[in-house]
C-alpha cells in the first residue's frame, strides 16, 4: 500500500505551552481526497502545515513521499484560507509566480499560464490586477497558481471559508471537476461538514484541547458528485451522520 | 468639476486676503527694508529674474543629487537590513540618531571637510533625507504578511527571489513615502548647506547663500523673492514625487487606485 503522507504520533506543543495536537497519527494514500475537520482550537490548520514543512512538529514524525516535507515541496502546494495574490502582479503574473521562481524560461511558462487560466476560466481577465477581482475570481487565481507547478499532493487551508455560500458552492463543484481530471492526493481543512462531505473519500474528524483524531469517516456518497448531489438523501444522511459525530466531539471537549 | 471650482475659488480668495492683509500692513507705515509691499516683490522677481533663476537651479541640483543618492544609498540599506537581521538590530538605532542630529549644526562641519562647490550642499541635502528613506522602506521590506512568505517557501524561493520579487515591491509604497518626506526637505537641506558653503563667484549661489547676501544687504523685497523661489522649489519636488508614485502605484496599490473594481 503506497502512502503519500505518514502522519506518525505527531503532537504539536507552541511556544506559549498550549498543546495544539497530541499524538496525531494519519495516513494519506496517492490520490485520496483527506477532509480534516473540526470546530476551531482542534489544531486541523497547524497540522496542514506541519505537511507542508511550514511547522515542525514538536514530537513524532511526518514523511511525505517518504522523506521530510521541507525537502518535498516540490511534490506540494499550498493553498491559503487568503488568496495570498501579489497585488501588484496581474492575474497572468500571479498564476505564472511559482513556475518564474522555479526557473522556467518565459515561453513555456506562457503557454502553462495559459492552460492554467482556461482551466480556471479567467482567460479573460488575465491582464486584471487583484484589486479589480471578486473574492471567487481571486481564489481561482490562487487554484491555479498552486496546479501551474503540477503538485502530486494539493494541501487546502479552508480555501473557501471567506466566501459566499453560492461561490463556495461553485467553486467546490470546480475543485472536484478538477480532482477528477488530475486525481492528485488533497488535503483539504475545513469547518463545513457540508463541504466535507460534498469532497472527499475520507473525513477526519479532529477534536479540540489538545487537538486529537476522533474519527476517521470513509465517505461513501457515490462517485461522480454532480452539483445536484447536494439535494439527495443520501447527502443528507451522510451529512447528518458525520454533524453527529462533529457533535459529539464539541459535546466531550472540556468547556473553556 | 464644479465643487472643485468653488474649492480653487475659495483657495485663491485667501491667499487675495493674505495679500491685502500684507499691504495694509505697508500702508500703515512698515518701512520697506522690514516689510516691502506685495508690487515690489513682484518687481523685484521681474527686475532679477536672470539671477533668481539661477540660484534656483542651483538649489534644485544639489537637492536633487542629495534626494537621488540618498533613495540609492538608503534603499541599499534597507535591503541590508531586511536580508540581516543581526545587522538590522546593530544599526537602525543609528539611523534613528542620524535623524535627531539637527542639520544646521552639522553643515558647517561638513563643509569644513569637503570644500565648497555643488557637492558638498548635495552631500548636507543626502544626509537630511537618507533616515526617512531608509526608516519607511525597511519598515516595508519587513512587513510582509507570513502567509506570502510560506507561499515562496512552498515554491521553494532563494533568498534573493524573496527580497527582490516579494519584499521590495512591497515596500514599494512605504518607499515613496519615504520619498514625499523627503522631497519636502531635500530643499531644506540644500539651502542649508547654502548657507554655509558661500558662492563659487562673489554674488552667485544658490538660493541659501543668495538669502544670506540679500539679508545681508538688506535687499528684502529680493529676500522675499528668494522666499518665494525656494517654496515654488519645494512644492515642485513634492509634486513631481507624488506624480512618480501615482504613475509606479495607481495600477494595482489602494492609495492610488484610479479605477473601482467591477
Amino acid at each position: 500500500m503506497s502512502a503519500d503522507i505518514v502522519i506518525s504520533q505527531v503532537s504539536k506543543q507552541f511556544r506559549g505551552g498550549a498543546l495544539a495536537l497530541q499524538d496525531v497519527s494519519l495516513q494519506v494514500e496517492d490520490g485520496d481526497f483527506v477532509s480534516l475537520l473540526g470546530p476551531s482550537g482542534c489544531g486541523k490548520s497547524t497540522l496542514l502545515k506541519m505537511i507542508a514543512g511550514l511547522t515542525l512538529p514538536s514530537s513524532g514524525t511526518i514523511a511525505v513521499d517518504g522523506i521530510l516535507p521541507a525537502n518535498a515541496r516540490q511534490l506540494m502546494s499550498f493553498i491559503f484560507q487568503d488568496p495570498t495574490l501579489l497585488p501588484w502582479r496581474t492575474v497572468e503574473e500571479n498564476v505564472g509566480l511559482g513556475l518564474e521562481l522555479g526557473g522556467m524560461a518565459a515561453a513555456p511558462r506562457k503557454a502553462k499560464v495559459e492552460e492554467m487560466l482556461e482551466l480556471v476560466g479567467l482567460t479573460a481577465a488575465r491582464t486584471r490586477y487583484p484589486r479589480q477581482l471578486s473574492g471567487g475570481m481571486k481564489m481561482r487565481v490562487s487554484i491555479a497558481r498552486a496546479l501551474a507547478s503540477r503538485p502530486s499532493i494539493l494541501l487546502l487551508d479552508e480555501p473557501f471559508a471567506a466566501l459566499d455560500e453560492m461561490t463556495r458552492d461553485r467553486l467546490n463543484d470546480e475543485l472536484l471537476r478538477l480532482y477528477a481530471e488530475r486525481q492528485q492526493t488533497m488535503v483539504f481543512v475545513t469547518h463545513s461538514v457540508a463541504e466535507a462531505v460534498f469532497l472527499s473519500r475520507r473525513i477526519v474528524i479532529l477534536a479540540p484541547h489538545p487537538g486529537r483524531v476522533a474519527h476517521i469517516v470513509t465517505n461513501d456518497l457515490p462517485w461522480p458528485r454532480p452539483a445536484g448531489i447536494r439535494l439527495s438523501a443520501e447527502f443528507d444522511a451522510q451529512a447528518a451522520y458525520v454533524s453527529r459525530l462533529l457533535r459529539g466531539v464539541h459535546a466531550e471537549a472540556p468547556s473553556l | 468639476m464644479k465643487r472643485r471650482l468653488t474649492f480653487a475659488a475659495q483657495s485663491l480668495l485667501v491667499l487675495a486676503g493674505l495679500l491685502l492683509v500684507w499691504q495694509c500692513a505697508v500702508w500703515m507705515g512698515a518701512p520697506p527694508y522690514m516689510l516691502p509691499a506685495p508690487p515690489a516683490v513682484g518687481a523685484a522677481v521681474v527686475e532679477r529674474f536672470g539671477s533668481l533663476v539661477r540660484s534656483l537651479w542651483l538649489t534644485a541640483e544639489a537637492a536633487a543629487l542629495g534626494l537621488l543618492g540618498s533613495i540609492i544609498v538608503g534603499v541599499a540599506i534597507a535591503l541590508a537590513f531586511a536580508q540581516w537581521r543581526g545587522l538590522r538590530r546593530l544599526l537602525y538605532p543609528y539611523t534613528i540618531l542620524l535623524q535627531t542630529v539637527p542639520i544646521v549644526a552639522v553643515a558647517p562641519l561638513i563643509l569644513m571637510w569637503t570644500g565648497n562647490g555643488l557637492l558638498p550642499v548635495a552631500l548636507v541635502a543626502f544626509i537630511i533625507c537618507l533616515p526617512p528613506i531608509i526608516a519607511n522602506t525597511t519598515q516595508g521590506l519587513i512587513s510582509v504578511e507570513e502567509n506570502f512568505l510560506h507561499l515562496f517557501l512552498m515554491h521553494e524561493a532563494k533568498p534573493a527571489q524573496v527580497l527582490f520579487r516579494l519584499r521590495l515591491p512591497h515596500a514599494l509604497p512605504h518607499l515613496f513615502t519615504g520619498i514625499r518626506i523627503a522631497a519636502g526637505i531635500a530643499v531644506i537641506g540644500a539651502i542649508t548647506g547654502e548657507l554655509f558653503a558661500g558662492a563659487s563667484r562673489v554674488g552667485e549661489g544658490g538660493l541659501g547663500y543668495s538669502i544670506l547676501y540679500a539679508s545681508g544687504q538688506l535687499e528684502t523685497d529680493y529676500l522675499f523673492a528668494l522666499v518665494l523661489a525656494a517654496t515654488v522649489l519645494g512644492f515642485t519636488f513634492f509634486f513631481v514625487t507624488m506624480f512618480l508614485e501615482w504613475y509606479f502605484l495607481h495600477h494595482w496599490h489602494e492609495s492610488n487606485r484610479s479605477d473601482m473594481p467591477d
